[in-house]
């Protein structure tokens, strides 16, 4: 631990490293599905809002708060999918975003769009300012709990009819549907799940930061979660949680190049996808970057090009 | 709350704000050319193209106050600048990528990567604080005997955006490059078996695209003269949307997303809603892409949803 401690990965470090790990692992879902889905900072949001409301106004434990922001986020997620999750590609990446973008503008406005509805003043989002003083209850061990939970999770889903379904129709989409899979009824249970985990997520992320705010959630969001995933490798459940520690930790790590944190950071995640197009944890791709290695070592200059 | 609104909606000056949206429109539209002409071509969404837009506007903004020259020349360069900008961010974030036959996905993540490492670059450069053209370089006085409040930005804003537009709209369909631009686009393995170099057609794409967005850089700095590294989170999302509105792709269609972008905007600001701004321009684009999915311009493509 005082390595860790050392290279600047102090606690509060580890619980974000776990909080992206969930989040990444909310993406891989609707990725390995074949859906490109951008709505997870959304569904972090709903939750994380649900459930600081249901813990710091309400008074109720974490857990009751970590139920309700996920079953709401869940029911969400339901007339979202329907109608979304027709469309492919980039068209889905732009909607969730729309849906992400609105979910946010409503939260950050609700307190004046209820007062106008109800009649008398609503303080429930608190507007831009967002919450403060959220109860710290949030451990360590809870995040490991939950992470470990999603994961076993995952790997219970991957040995499933349902999970094959799933992978049956990232590969093509026609086929499974024409193998019997009722594509619409997975593609929409995934969302759901990816929606809940998004919100579990968000509940235990509020009561680590003890502040939320709506700009916490926007696009910029959405696209972190998508690189903890895509930086990961998609390719296994292990990829997105290695991604979200790696994206996580690398900015404490570089602390000590203090102003070009930036630059070093973005030229090691353009550095990575482009060698290792397939992300971190993907040993095909590992084993294509060392035989490129070796083989540039091997022949440069040894055999004259028309032997090659 | 609603009938406050609907009486504001009317006694509004219709006239002012629809000058209000051509002008902005205008930048709107260059800034979504670009990334509409690399999804054309290449099929996939540069993230970075926020950060070339961004770096176009700093490199007019160091034009005009180190060089000492006048603000119109200060276009030009700064479309040179961030043309080049685009063709080192294909070289490094998406060459590589496209020679491995990479999947879309890591292309998009490249460019994030590409856009972090544009946008640190910048703050490393220029720091972090609001810089502005220097006083006087920017004509201030409002155009007189007229009906509504114009600036003479606001004019050379709308007549080089019309200008560009037209140039672009000539170059891709009446040239020979531009008919190699829309072959690669069709398909780039036949395109590349006739002999069109496809490298150099994907190299003069983002070229383009890069100029484009340095255009609009200098046009948005100096529309708001304020400039930060940051200055292009508040376009990314708007250009994307703009793209959609449009159909995706579609050169035409950006223009027009990009004008009813910008007006739907502005009457939503004029009309006392500007905390809805964002809402109401999103609800269209998801109205939009559940049923047209191939935007407001264009025609249904069977794979597109």
């Amino acid at each position: 631990m005082d390595i860790l401690r050392s290279i600047g990965i102090t606690e509060p470090v580890v619980q974000f490293m776990l909080v992206n790990a969930i989040l990444g692992l909310s993406i891989y879902l609707t990725l390995y599905t074949g859906m490109f889905s951008l709505a997870n900072a959304g569904f972090m949001a709903i939750g994380a809002y649900t459930g600081v409301i249901l813990t710091q106004q309400v008074g109720l434990p974490l857990w009751a708060g970590l139920i309700g922001g996920m079953l709401l986020a869940g029911l969400i997620a339901v007339p979202i999918g329907l109608p979304v999750l027709r469309l492919r590609d980039i068209y889905l990446a732009i909607a969730t975003i729309g849906f992400g973008e609105v979910a946010r503008i409503l939260i950050l406005n609700f307190d004046t769009l209820a007062s106008s509805i109800l009649g008398h003043e609503v303080v429930l989002t608190e507007g831009a300012l967002g919450i403060k003083g959220i109860p710290k209850i949030a451990e360590t061990w809870h995040l490991i709990l939950f992470l470990v939970v999603a994961s076993y999770f995952i790997i219970r889903l991957h040995r499933s009819r349902f999970g094959l379904a799933m992978a049956a129709i990232r590969q093509d989409e026609q086929a499974a549907a024409n193998m019997g899979i009722d594509v619409v009824y997975v593609k929409n249970a995934v969302f759901i799940m990816s929606a809940v985990l998004a919100a579990g997520a968000g509940v235990l992320k509020a009561h680590l930061t003890r502040t939320i705010g709506p700009n916490d959630y926007g696009f910029g969001l959405a696209v972190d979660i998508l690189a903890f995933a895509v930086l990961g490798g998609t390719s296994t459940f292990m990829g997105p949680i290695i991604g979200g520690f790696v994206l996580t930790a690398l900015p404490e790590v570089l602390r000590d190049f203090k102003q070009y944190r930036g630059v070093v950071n973005g030229a090691i995640l353009l550095i990575v996808i482009v060698y290792l197009p397939g992300g971190l944890v993907n040993p095909a791709g590992w084993a294509r970057l060392w035989r490129r290695l070796r083989r540039s070592e091997d022949t440069s200059g040894t055999l004259p090009v028309l032997w090659r | 709350m609603s009938l406050p609104f609907i009486a504001k909606f009317l006694n509004m000056n219709v006239t002012q704000q629809i000058v209000n949206a051509i002008w902005l429109g205008g930048v709107y539209s260059l800034f979504a050319l670009g990334y509409a002409l690399v999804f054309s071509v290449l099929g996939v969404l540069n993230l970075a193209h926020s950060a070339v837009f961004m770096w176009g506007g700093f490199i007019g903004l160091a034009a005009v106050t180190y060089l000492n020259i006048s603000v119109w020349l200060a276009v030009p360069i700064a479309m040179v600048g961030a043309g080049l900008i685009g063709v080192l961010l294909d070289a490094v974030a998406f060459a590589p990528l496209r020679r491995r036959n990479a999947p879309r996905i890591s292309q998009l993540i490249s460019s994030i990567g590409a856009s972090i490492l544009l946008v640190s670059i910048a703050q490393l450069i220029f720091g972090t604080q609001t810089q502005r053209f220097p006083q006087g370089s920017i004509p201030n006085d409002t155009l007189q005997g007229l009906p509504f409040r114009v600036t003479p930005i606001q004019v050379i804003i709308l007549a080089v955006s019309l200008i560009l537009m037209a140039l672009l709209q000539y170059l891709v369909n009446r040239t020979r490059t531009g008919q190699a631009m829309r072959a690669v686009a069709f398909n780039e393995r036949v395109a590349s078996l006739l002999g069109i170099n496809a490298n150099g057609i994907f190299r003069l794409t983002f070229f383009l695209a890069g100029a484009l967005a340095g255009a609009a850089g200098v046009l948005y700095g100096l529309a708001y003269n304020s400039m930060t590294p940051f200055m292009g989170d508040a376009v990314a999302l708007k250009g994307l949307t703009v793209i959609v509105l449009g159909g995706l792709g579609n050169i035409q269609g950006a223009v027009v997303g990009g004008f009813l972008v910008a007006a739907l905007e502005v009457f939503s600001i004029a009309a006392g809603g500007s905390n809805y701004r964002d809402a109401i321009v999103f609800t269209l684009l998801f109205v939009i892409l559940l049923f047209r999915p191939q935007g407001l311009v264009g025609q249904a493509i069977q794979n597109r949803a």
